[in-house]
């Protein structure tokens, strides 16, 4: 086994540090060593986005993403969108709007659209599929999802929630 | 939570009917209004599922477990002289490695899984293969190490010693005389006869009714046509995972994503030669199946590699295992001819199908004959059908298996049938539409069925009252059919003294069936849905249950759980008259009140007084339901063709449906549309790509191109009622029919923006493009 690398991040606001191995995604850092199993692995290549965290705001696939790579990042999974006891809105609006049928792809959808939403609150329908074409549901045919995420939107815009984080830095997203 | 309420219920509801008609025929079966059913409630497991605490398979960690991984034979077809592991097992960080000389000897034995029936001695070689790999992701050997790099390294450290032998992948191919032979003892079950000589078609059916070479003659127009369909995957995005443990005193536990965990059980038991009664299945919760997880891959396997080391052992496919090594849906050949009187009656039909049924025999050929007529009355007609083995993964059933690739066929030439009439195609199909008392070709007649009233409601729905304008533009529709199925199901429940009743059941949940079973319960028992509490528990905490698919586990599940409900109150009443000192029989129980006389305690009341009475209560119930009745389908298209390119782009989309009785219509409507985007997926773009050694090429979500939210338009849904009388709710099976018409309904919408038919699938977009200029 060779030789495991210190790294430090910030795991939905909360300092973490582990160890990995150079050849480790952080997927499978997220998922086996620091058992946040909520981001999901559908392809391991980039295709799916069931593992899609924020990285500094921005939407990754965790896959594709080295673990070393994420030394002093601020990540967020979906393990980190509700706070205490309250869902984030997107959560309770795929749940009103049965916008998941096996829940294997909502991890990574949630996290997409909140990275949408962060950036743009108002998106319209045709934003919101561009913005989701990076994943993949096989179960839904999408119509709850993008409504779900209409919705959402509305709620955090209706009543001045909206977490706007500052501006995202503008960085290649994986989508 | 309250701020974070944007959508109430009330307002939802409000927002469905904007978009989405409901549309109500009466029927006979327990009378509305209901106080649950057709809610729409929250899904009970659904907090777990938005903030990623639900465990699936893959989430499972447990003390001590060991990643294993699956070497896979990189040839479509080949002997296997010998496999060398030696390097391999001493291999640091290797704990165990496993071949198919592990496994039992099987002989053929059929074991039934309920949605379909498996040879044993096919499915343990498919598992691990013993001479012979029959297709590229054919399962060789396996590892468990400390991790799955190190598994990972240990399996390029086996030799396998293969001899390459010609391969076959097309069925038209497979079938011919010279044909490169999977299974040297194959004969074709000839209607129940063997066979003489070696072949690769497992299985000729046919099915007649009538005197079709007369009513052809009598018939004013006849057409006849040729289909092909490529193979596709059901695409699930959860990979298989199996977690399997060896306990030291022989017990096996298995967790797994599984759509059966009772079936999974039994193929574990079976292939291990080991009582069945020595395995528990665990049911994680599970990404999608689809008809793909029924059959059992990695789950013999683990336990293998766990029986060696006596540690726990996690297998976990990656994506191009998926697509090389587990079931695909068939690719098929399909003639249809049809024969009509000039005033649009179809008197006389005839069908050819050839289907994959993949590597061993067993595809979907079945349900292909018995659906590819199925929406209509047709008094003459003749099927023949043949199941061919060839060097693709063995299938598995996919969202009404076979329905698709018949529909396809069936639907176009129906279509073809209203042009060359001059028919509106919803007229001419409700001239020839199956009703009650309509007997399908391979024998069934029809109880009360709603396909008249789903065309009906077609007719009238906004999209296809619509007009539609502008340059290559084109609306099509077809009709789809699936059977759906009962099979058994046992749940228990108990009732807790806070008045809620926990449900316990065997049915894994893949799209918030809990939710509709626990409803099911609520409504008997005049309770809330959210007071039901329900749990899908493993193997050995509930009774036997069949698979969850063919579309039943909202009416056979359900059933039980009505059942079980009706348990729950006769028992009550008896505590009610204790509490009272009158007799049961002067107990009333209604809307969720026990009454006598004046005196009235409501369920939650009464269960507040089960501890003075005697204790808990548990209902239970196992069904085994006949008359889990057909279910019908029509889908309604707007494309526009790109004459440069060949790309076909869905300006909007409706499908119309009978649900018997929608008890969770948000699900309801969900299963239509996620239905509906798999058929479109598979009419346009997806299909296994072979490469000259007939090795699939494309074999990850890349390359095999399934539809994103950014191919599609919102699916408009209508959902009709035509209560099934054989259910207290007039619940039927939802799942799988709305896969079924997309095909045609492209195929035809296609035709009116461009003028071309095509007759193969997928219809991408370098296939129109060549058809339009093949056109010029
Ligand atoms: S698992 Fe990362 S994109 Fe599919
Ligand atoms: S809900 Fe199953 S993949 Fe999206």
């Amino acid at each position: 086994m060779s030789k495991r690398i210190h790294v430090s991040t910030t795991i939905n606001g909360a300092p973490t540090e582990f160890l990995c191995e150079a050849r480790q995604s952080l997927l499978e850092v997220l998922r086996d060593t620091l058992r946040l199993t909520g981001s999901k692995e559908g392809c391991g290549n980039g295709n799916c986005g069931a593992c899609t965290v924020l990285l500094d705001g921005v939407p990754v696939d965790s896959c594709l993403v080295l673990a070393v790579e994420a030394e002093g990042a601020d990540i967020t999974t979906v393990e980190g969108l509700a706070h205490d006891t309250r869902l984030h809105p997107l959560q309770q609006c795929f749940l009103e709007g049965a916008a998941l049928q096996c829940g294997i792809c909502t991890p990574g959808f949630l996290v997409t659209a909140k990275a949408l939403l962060d950036r743009n609150p108002k998106p319209t329908e045709h934003k919101i599929r561009f913005q989701l074409s990076g994943n993949l549901c096989r179960c839904t045919g999408y119509d709850k999802i993008v409504r779900a995420v209409q919705e959402a939107a509305k709620a955090l815009d209706g009543n001045g929630r909206a977490e706007k984080k500052a501006a995202a830095k503008p960085r290649a997203a994986a989508h | 939570m309250a701020e974070h309420k944007t959508a109430s219920p009330a307002k939802s509801d409000a927002a469905q009917s904007a978009g989405n008609g409901h549309a109500q025929t009466n029927g006979s079966t327990v009378a509305p209004p209901y106080r649950v059913i057709g809610t729409r409630p929250v899904r009970h497991d659904g907090a777990d599922k938005v903030t990623g605490r639900a465990v699936y398979g893959a989430d499972l960690q447990l003390p001590g477990m060991l990643y294993g991984a699956i070497l896979r034979s990189p040839h479509a077809h080949a002997r296997i002289k010998s496999i060398d592991t030696s390097a391999a097992e001493q291999m640091p960080g290797v704990l165990a490695v496993a071949t198919a000389r592990d496994l039992p000897n099987l002989k053929d034995k059929v074991a039934n899984l309920g949605e379909g029936a498996v040879n044993l001695a096919h499915l343990g070689a498919n598992v691990l293969a013993h001479d012979k790999a029959l297709y590229k992701g054919h399962a060789v050997a396996a590892v468990a190490a400390v991790n799955i790099h190190v598994a990972e390294a240990a399996l390029a450290k086996i030799r396998v010693d293969y001899e390459p032998l010609t391969a076959v992948t097309w069925v038209l191919d497979a079938m011919q005389p010279g044909a490169p032979i999977l299974h040297p003892d194959l004969r074709t079950d000839e209607l129940g006869e063997p066979g003489a000589g070696n072949t690769n078609i497992s299985t000729h059916l046919h099915f007649e009714q009538g005197d079709p070479d007369k009513a052809f003659g009598q018939a004013d127009v006849v057409i006849e046509r040729e289909y092909r369909t490529a193979t596709v995957h059901q695409g699930y995005i959860e990979p298989h995972v199996s977690t399997a443990l060896w306990n030291n005193d022989g017990h096996l536990t298995i967790w797994t994503a599984t759509q059966g965990s009772f079936t999974a059980r039994q193929q574990t038991a079976e292939l291990l030669q080991i009582p069945l009664s020595q395995v528990t299945v665990v049911p994680c919760e599970i990404g999608g199946g689809f008809g793909g997880k029924i059959p059992v891959y990695l789950e013999p396997v683990a336990a293998l590699l766990s029986r060696k080391c006596g540690r726990p052992v996690k297998l976990i496919m990656n994506r191009a295992d998926v697509f090389e090594g587990t079931g695909p849906t068939p690719g098929s050949f399909v003639r249809v001819k049809l024969g009509a009187k000039k005033d649009g009656r179809i008197v006389a039909a005839e069908a050819y199908l050839a289907y994959d049924a993949g590597a061993y025999p067993g595809g979907m050929i079945g349900p292909g004959c018995m659906c590819v007529f199925s929406c209509y009355d047709i008094p003459n007609a003749r099927v023949d059908g043949y199941d061919v083995c060839l060097n693709k993964p063995k299938t598995a059933a996919y969202r009404a298996p076979g329905a698709t690739q018949a529909a396809f066929a069936c639907e176009s030439v129906v279509d073809e049938l209203a042009e060359k009439l001059g028919i509106d195609p919803i007229e001419l199909r409700l001239k020839n539409a199956a009703k009650e008392g309509t007997r399908r070709v391979d024998g069934p007649v029809y109880d009360r069925v709603g396909l008249v009233e789903t065309l009906e409601a077609a007719r009238n729905t906004p999209h296809w009252k619509s007009k539609l304008e502008g340059k290559n533009r084109g609306r099509g529709i077809a009709c789809g059919f699936w059977f759906n199925i009962g099979l058994k199901s046992s749940v228990s429940a108990h009732v807790n003294f806070d008045g809620t009743v926990t449900l316990l059941e065997g049915s894994t949940d893949i799209g918030g069936s809990r939710t509709s079973i626990a409803m099911q319960l609520a409504e008997t028992l005049g309770i809330k849905a959210e007071e039901v509490i329900p749990r899908v528990v493993d193997t050995d905490s509930v009774g036997y249950t069949d698979v969850t698919g063919g579309s039943r586990v909202t009416f056979a599940t359900g059933l039980a759980a009505y059942h079980a409900g009706l348990d729950i109150i006769a028992q009550m009443r008896q505590r009610a008259a204790l509490v009272w000192e009158c007799k049961v029989e002067e107990v009333e129980f209604d809307a969720g009140t026990f009454r006598h006389k004046k005196q009235s305690l409501t369920f939650r009341e009464l269960a507040g007084k089960l501890h003075q009475t005697g204790g808990a209560i548990v209902g239970r119930a196992s069904v085994d339901p006949e008359g889990a009745t057909n279910g019908f389908a029509v889908q309604i298209a707007d494309v526009e063709v790109d004459p440069d390119t060949g790309k076909t782009t869905i300006l909007r989309w409706t499908i119309v449906q009978d649900a018997g009785r929608a008890i969770h219509p948000s699900y309801v409507e969900g299963q239509m549309q996620g239905g509906a985007v798999q058929g479109i997926g598979w009419a346009l773009n997806e299909e296994y790509l072979y490469d000259d050694k007939s090795r699939m090429t494309n074999a990850s979500y890349l390359d095999y191109r399934m539809p994103t939210a950014l191919d599609l338009p919102m699916i408009e849904t209508v959902i009709v009622e035509v209560p099934n009388p054989a259910h207290p709710y007039g619940v039927r099976g939802v799942g799988e029919v709305p896969i079924c018409a997309p095909p045609a309904t492209l195929a035809n919408a296609i035709y009116r923006a461009t003028g071309v038919r095509m007759r193969e699938l997928p219809m991408s977009p370098p296939r129109v493009w060549a058809a339009l200029a093949a056109k010029k």
